[in-house]
């Protein structure tokens, strides 16, 4: 499935210092992948759109931190 | 011109006193990547930008002001009632010394403010590739600070900022590909 969420796996030392983290992950917002906005694409209702900073479902691609829950699509 | 509306862009919220947060949110404010960097570098590139990405520009930059008062709030909000000891607890004590509880355009490490972090090179496929870079990178901000974060109400308003910079980004990209003048053509190259 589509994510906007990617992961690798960098290299570990035996020798590292600190605890090593396995799996870092990145983000590829959705803008990637759209060159030029096609027209007629599906939209969020307007006070829905306005709390949400963008019309176009497409581009919404929420982000939340590790120290709150999560709604939705989250990192 | 300009004309003023005496609200925010989207509410502002904060619902814990931690001014350590606002030492984060500064980095938007007078940062390299920031929400005044980014004011500043669209609305000065775009006397030279071709007539058809002029407007964009000057609505992005515009809406970049918009978000630098959402930023300017939030920072207030966090330590307009912060005793001396709070802010010094929260890393603060060497801000407060020099401008008490009053803003100002530095960065989260205390650097002012330069017009060295922005630029105009007049070529306009130079120019919006570094505004796409400035978006991304005040996308990647939004990210960080949100977490270090675990005001929910702050986070809310910081993913609200985070997604105008996709759709930015996304409006920068647009305007390169116009300037390309190939879209809608049928041409294999």
């Amino acid at each position: 499935m589509f994510t906007t969420r990617k992961q690798y796996e960098p290299y570990v030392s035996p020798f590292d210092p600190c605890v090593p983290i396995r799996v870092k992950t990145y983000v590829t917002p959705p803008n990637l992948y759209i060159p030029f906005q096609p027209t007629n694409l599906p939209q969020f209702p307007l006070h829905e759109a306005l709390r949400k900073g963008t019309l176009w479902k497409v581009f919404y691609d929420p982000y939340y931190g590790p120290y709150e829950a999560k709604k939705g699509d989250g990192a | 011109m300009w004309i003023y509306e005496k609200k925010l862009q989207y509410p502002v919220r904060v619902s814990t006193c931690n001014p350590k947060l606002a030492k984060y949110l500064i980095e938007q404010y007078g940062g390299a990547d920031g929400e005044l960097a980014a004011a500043l570098r669209y609305l000065n590139q775009r006397y030279t930008i071709p007539d058809k990405v002029v407007g964009l520009l000057t609505d992005i930059g515009t809406e970049e002001f918009a978000h630098l008062e959402m930023i300017a709030t939030m920072v207030y909000k966090l330590t307009k009632d912060a005793t001396p000891d709070q802010l010094k607890e929260a890393g603060l004590d060497t801000h407060y010394v020099n401008h008490d509880n009053a803003l100002f355009y530095h960065n989260a490490g205390g650097v002012p403010f330069t017009a060295a972090y922005i630029q105009a090179k007049g070529d306009p496929i130079a120019d919006l590739y570094e505004d796409i870079a400035a978006e991304e990178k005040a996308r990647a901000t939004y990210q960080w600070i949100i977490n270090m974060s675990d005001d929910p109400d702050l986070n809310d308003g910081l993913r609200f900022l985070r997604e105008r910079e996709i759709i930015h980004a996304q409006r920068f990209r647009e305007a390169v590909e116009l300037l390309k003048e190939e879209r809608d053509r049928k041409k294999v190259f």
